[in-house]
């Protein structure tokens, strides 16, 4: 390496957001998760979110083509992709423009000056082709204006490669100068390179040299004097993977469906953004797991419900719409009392919505939106790797307590990633399906006859002896005989909803995940928003604030000791992308005043956010405001 | 997973009656199916418990309470993708999926079309009788056009499906169609069906006695039946009216004709049921015997093709990828391709 030019100063940082952002063909996504390798190799913990566009194929340079790639690493925990980013790479002017109010005053921006040509400028809709590198309107920023393309191409000279090929390489060219930048090693990016472009030793060397290139670039340009550090974190010792919500829960199912000996079956039709559950579960046919994309969400559904007939853990999942489709299904799954798993990756709603965008307003169709009285335990997931747990969980209720279950996560943590600790299947318990081998009343089979937890037998078809007929009809207790008998009916209706609400026998005691046992103010979360609420509340409590959040993973049956748990605190906090559904159902439950913060904007909300209506509710005591501005 | 329980020696002839009292109306012609149902599984030795029913919602829908065999009773439509679901995890059992023409050809009518392409194992017994009945008289998608019912006092505006031209269209690999009152003829078929690996498809003509009574009687009653039904039988010649009309094939277009002095039976069309262009032609004889009366209705095996079953396929993808990869380790899956340490 050469000399650098002028000795550079280290800056340490605690943690630090960058946001990657360009057209979608500039390789962003790769960058982005490269760089969050290197970040996690070293030892900090990391959060990463990847936003695509909406269109599959916007025109390129236009802010409706712009994809983004988030990044928050540090050497303390981190538990969201952070709120605003300390450091913004953009490929284009479009892609400064759609991500500028996300970076911090005085943040720095690293600029490929090539992006900010006129045609750029024009596309991305800066009046009269104003060039914001130039006009002085970034002032409040550290602004650095790089010329990638011009310095990629110029590492590349002599080789054979085409002009286009050349160009390809550029986001090696970013990633090597941001592993500069911060102070990172590239051996990992190599073999990465080597890995990628091993049968073309042409292009590998050609990506080594522009990600080197990048990296001297740091060393050696003027304009850099200073280079930060993130020291590692104090994570827990052991075996790391990184992993999304998606694959979360993919890995879940496939952990439940093992350990209870069964073989995993999933149907579902692609949607945004469920449709990675099935890729991930398409990968490993080898483990028995069949996947069947079926000709829509009620195929999906109902083939789901003819497997776990036939003796497999029947698994569907989908988003919003595709979830209203199969709602008519989990009737018929509720009634049969047969073990399902429907996993729904929420998204922006009503309708087809915000189909990109995150939220949490399924909340209601899946606690109550079905017809008759059809309760179905309802769980969510926090985190990506909260997913696999849920997940995991998810197959335990529905196969140890013959029933349905609604898992809920959110294209938020569907699609961020995080760093895991993956358990070892040693660590996972057995679950132990409800079989029945013999007649349970003399010779005769009562395929409903119940257990002390409510739960019926699971009889598969093969066994001799248990010939049985079920269906959606109402049907006699401990027979499943079609009654119409007005008395079974209420009986029915009864033992079903008491076999729902008996589970939540079996979950562990509540527990607020930080603050004291009581005091001023509990805030409630559940699902996504676990990382901007659990950032707030730790910090109010390090301001001496009385704080507690509290975080549900049960939003059907609840956890028996949520309502002892709230009347510990003054005021109750409910923050949630939607406009109070939880709300709404604590409300109901327990007869508690719960204030709501709400925001449906299909994006996930800052500690800063959380931090701003808890303190309000703390001084002021006034109901917090409906809705918050981003 | 298979857990069927061998029993030592399968009783030759099992009773497969259930202890449920039958619910249709008296003189309805889902008597006569659910007769030869039994008889046929009786003869057959196969096993109780490995035999499944599956139905949507309808009168025909309540088949499988009726048979002490292991039966689920879904939701109107949806039967065809439970039973793509069972089958993907259990090739091993005898499945049945019994629906009608409302069922199967309108609110079901996606499911049903997917389970021919795939072609899942399972022997579909299509009732039907024309007219929606558990509903009370509501025209189907199979009621001629112009018909009275509760819906239509002016008549049906719809044009009606060919159930078994929408079967070939799907590419169904066994085609079929029979009567409730020829109960020996639908035991043949349904031998046959059950034979099949594949989706085999046997269309019934069921008399809804209540609702739309007489519905197929120019195909069922004495005087009418001989002019207007023909009787396929594989290698046979196509003749109806007790031998004295055929069918002829000229330039792929079928012709009735006189069987005598100046046509014979060897101008007659040969019924080749692997023949897939000669069997569109022949699910394509629809005349309706009440306006139109030019061709008979065919009954018996139109079609038959033999093509690996869905479920088939998925398992060899299963046992491909095990080859591969191995059973698949559940430590080995939790670890993934990229790990790092933190010490
Ligand atoms: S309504 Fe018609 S089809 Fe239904 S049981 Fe009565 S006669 Fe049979």
């Amino acid at each position: 390496m050469e000399t650098p030019a002028k000795p550079k100063t280290v800056e340490p940082r605690q943690n630090v957001v960058i946001l990657f952002a360009g057209d979608s063909g500039d390789g962003i996504q790769l960058t982005g998760a490269q760089f969050t390798d290197n970040n996690a190799l070293f030892g900090n913990d990391v959060s990463t979110f990847p936003n695509y566009p909406s269109e599959i194929r916007a025109p390129q340079g236009t802010l409706a083509g712009v994809s983004g790639f988030q990044l928050h690493f540090g050497s303390v925990e981190v538990f969201t992709p952070g709120d605003r980013c300390d450091v913004l790479v953009v490929m284009n002017a479009a892609a400064l423009k759609a991500n500028l109010h996300k970076l911090k005053q005085g943040g720095i921006i690293i600029a490929n000056a090539d992006g900010f040509d006129r045609k750029n400028l024009r596309l991305a809709g800066y009046i009269d082709e104003a060039d914001p590198l130039t006009d002085g309107s970034l002032e409040a920023y550290k602004l650095h204006s790089v010329d990638v393309t011009k310095l990629t191409r110029a590492a590349l000279e002599g080789t054979t490669l085409g002009m286009k090929e050349k160009d390809r390489c550029k986001n090696m060219f970013v990633l090597g100068f941001i592993n500069w930048m911060f102070s990172r090693e590239l051996d990992n990016s190599e073999r990465f390179l080597e890995h990628k472009f091993g049968r073309k030793p042409e292009l590998m060397e050609a990506n080594r040299r522009v990600l080197l290139a990048g990296y001297h670039y740091g060393e050696t340009s003027e304009t850099f004097t200073t280079r930060f550090e993130v020291k590692p974190a104090p994570m827990p010792k052991g075996t790391y993977r990184s992993i999304t919500g998606n694959q979360g829960t993919a890995l879940g199912l496939l952990a439940g469906a093992r350990k209870a000996g069964l073989q995993l079956f999933y149907g579902s039709y692609p949607i945004t953004p469920a449709s990675d559950i099935l890729h991930e579960l398409s990968r490993h046919k080898n483990l028995g797991a069949i996947t069947f994309q079926a000709e829509d969400e009620i195929a999906a559904i109902a083939s789901a419900i003819g497997a776990s007939y036939g003796g497999a853990l029947g698994v569907t999942a989908s988003s919003g719409p595709g979830i209203a489709l199969k709602i008519e299904a989990m009737g018929l799954a509720f009634m049969l009392e047969l073990p399902l798993v429907i996993v729904n990756v929420q998204r922006g709603g009503p309708s087809t919505g915000l189909p990109t965008k995150t939220e949490q307003a399924d909340l209601w169709q899946a606690v109550h939106g079905r017809n008759g009285e059809a309760p179905i335990p309802v769980i969510a997931a926090s985190t990506p790797v909260d997913c696999f747990e849920m997940a995991f969980e998810a197959v335990q209720l529905a196969v140890e307590h013959m029933t349905p279950v609604i898992l809920l996560t959110d294209g938020y943590i569907a699609n961020g990633a995080e760093p895991w600790r993956f358990p070892s299947s040693a660590d996972l318990p057995t679950i132990t399906p409800n079989f029945i081998q013999a007649p349970n009343d003399g010779d005769r089979f009562l395929p409903y006859r119940r257990d002390a937890r409510g739960v019926r037998p699971w009889a598969l078809p093969g066994q001799a002896g248990l010939q049985h007929r079920i269906g959606g009809i109402e049907k006699q207790d401990g027979t499943g005989n079609i009654s119409y008998d007005p008395a079974n009916h209420e009986k029915m209706v009864r033992l079903r909803a008491e076999k729902v609400a008996r589970i939540a026998d079996r979950f562990r005691p509540i527990r607020l995940d930080s603050g004291p046992p009581e005091g001023d103010l509990l805030i409630v979360g559940w699902g996504s928003t676990y990382g901007a609420i659990r950032t707030a509340a730790l910090q109010m409590q390090a301001e001496g604030h009385s704080v507690a959040h509290v975080h549900l993973r049960h939003l059907f049956p609840f956890n028996k000791g949520l309502g002892p748990l709230l009347r510990k605190f003054r005021q109750v906090l409910v923050p949630e992308m939607n406009s109070g559904q939880l709300r709404q159902l604590l409300r109901a439950e327990y007869l508690v005043d719960a204030r709501g913060l709400s925001k449906v904007q299909g994006l996930p909300f800052t500690s800063e956010e959380i931090r701003n209506a808890a303190l309000d509710l703390l001084t002021h005591n006034t109901t917090a405001a409906a809705a918050t501005q981003a | 997973m298979n857990t069927t329980n061998a029993s030592p020696a399968a009783p030759a002839k099992a009773d497969f009656s259930s202890d449920q009292e039958v619910r249709w109306c008296p003189g309805c012609g889902d008597y006569s199916i659910l007769k030869q149902v039994q008889t046929l599984l009786e003869q057959s030795g196969r096993r109780k418990e490995e035999v499944v029913f599956i139905s949507g919602i309808g009168c025909s829908s309540r088949f499988p309470y009726y048979l002490d065999t292991f039966g689920l009773h879904g939701i109107h439509g949806r039967a065809p993708a439970i039973v793509g679901g069972l089958r993907s995890v259990r090739p091993d059992l005898s499945v049945w999926m019994i629906t009608g023409d409302g069922d199967a050809l309108s609110i079901g009518g996606n499911h049903i079309i997917h389970l021919l392409r795939r072609n899942v194992d399972v022997n579909v017994l299509l009732f039907n009788n024309e007219i929606y009945g558990l509903t009370k008289g509501q025209y189907s998608p199979t009621s001629p056009e112009g018909a009275v019912t509760r819906s239509t006092p002016l008549g049906s505006t719809d044009h009606p499906f060919n159930p078994l031209a929408l079967v070939k269209g799907a590419d169904g690999t066994f085609i079929a169609r029979c009567m409730d009152r020829d109960p020996k003829h639908m035991r043949e078929v349904l031998a046959r069906a059950d034979a099949h690996r594949g989706t085999s498809l046997v269309e019934v003509y069921q008399n809804c006695n209540v609702f739309n009574d007489g519905a197929f009687e120019a195909f069922t009653e004495k005087g009418s039946k001989a002019d207007n039904t023909l009787f396929v039988e594989h290698g046979k010649p196509l003749l109806f009216a007790n031998g004295t009309k055929g069918i002829s094939l000229q330039d792929m277009r079928p012709t009735v004709i006189d069987i005598g002095a100046e046509r014979s039976v060897n101008d007659c069309w040969v019924h080749d049921e692997r023949d897939s262009f000669k069997a569109s032609l022949l699910v394509r004889l629809f005349d309706d015997p009440r306006t139109q009366g030019g061709f008979p209705r065919p009954f018996g095996v139109l079609f038959v093709k033999d093509r690996p079953t869905h479920e088939a396929k998925l398992q060899a993808q299963v046992q491909a990828a095990r080859e591969r990869k191995g059973q698949g380790d559940l430590d080995a899956l939790l670890r993934g391709d990229h790990t790092w340490e933190i010490v």
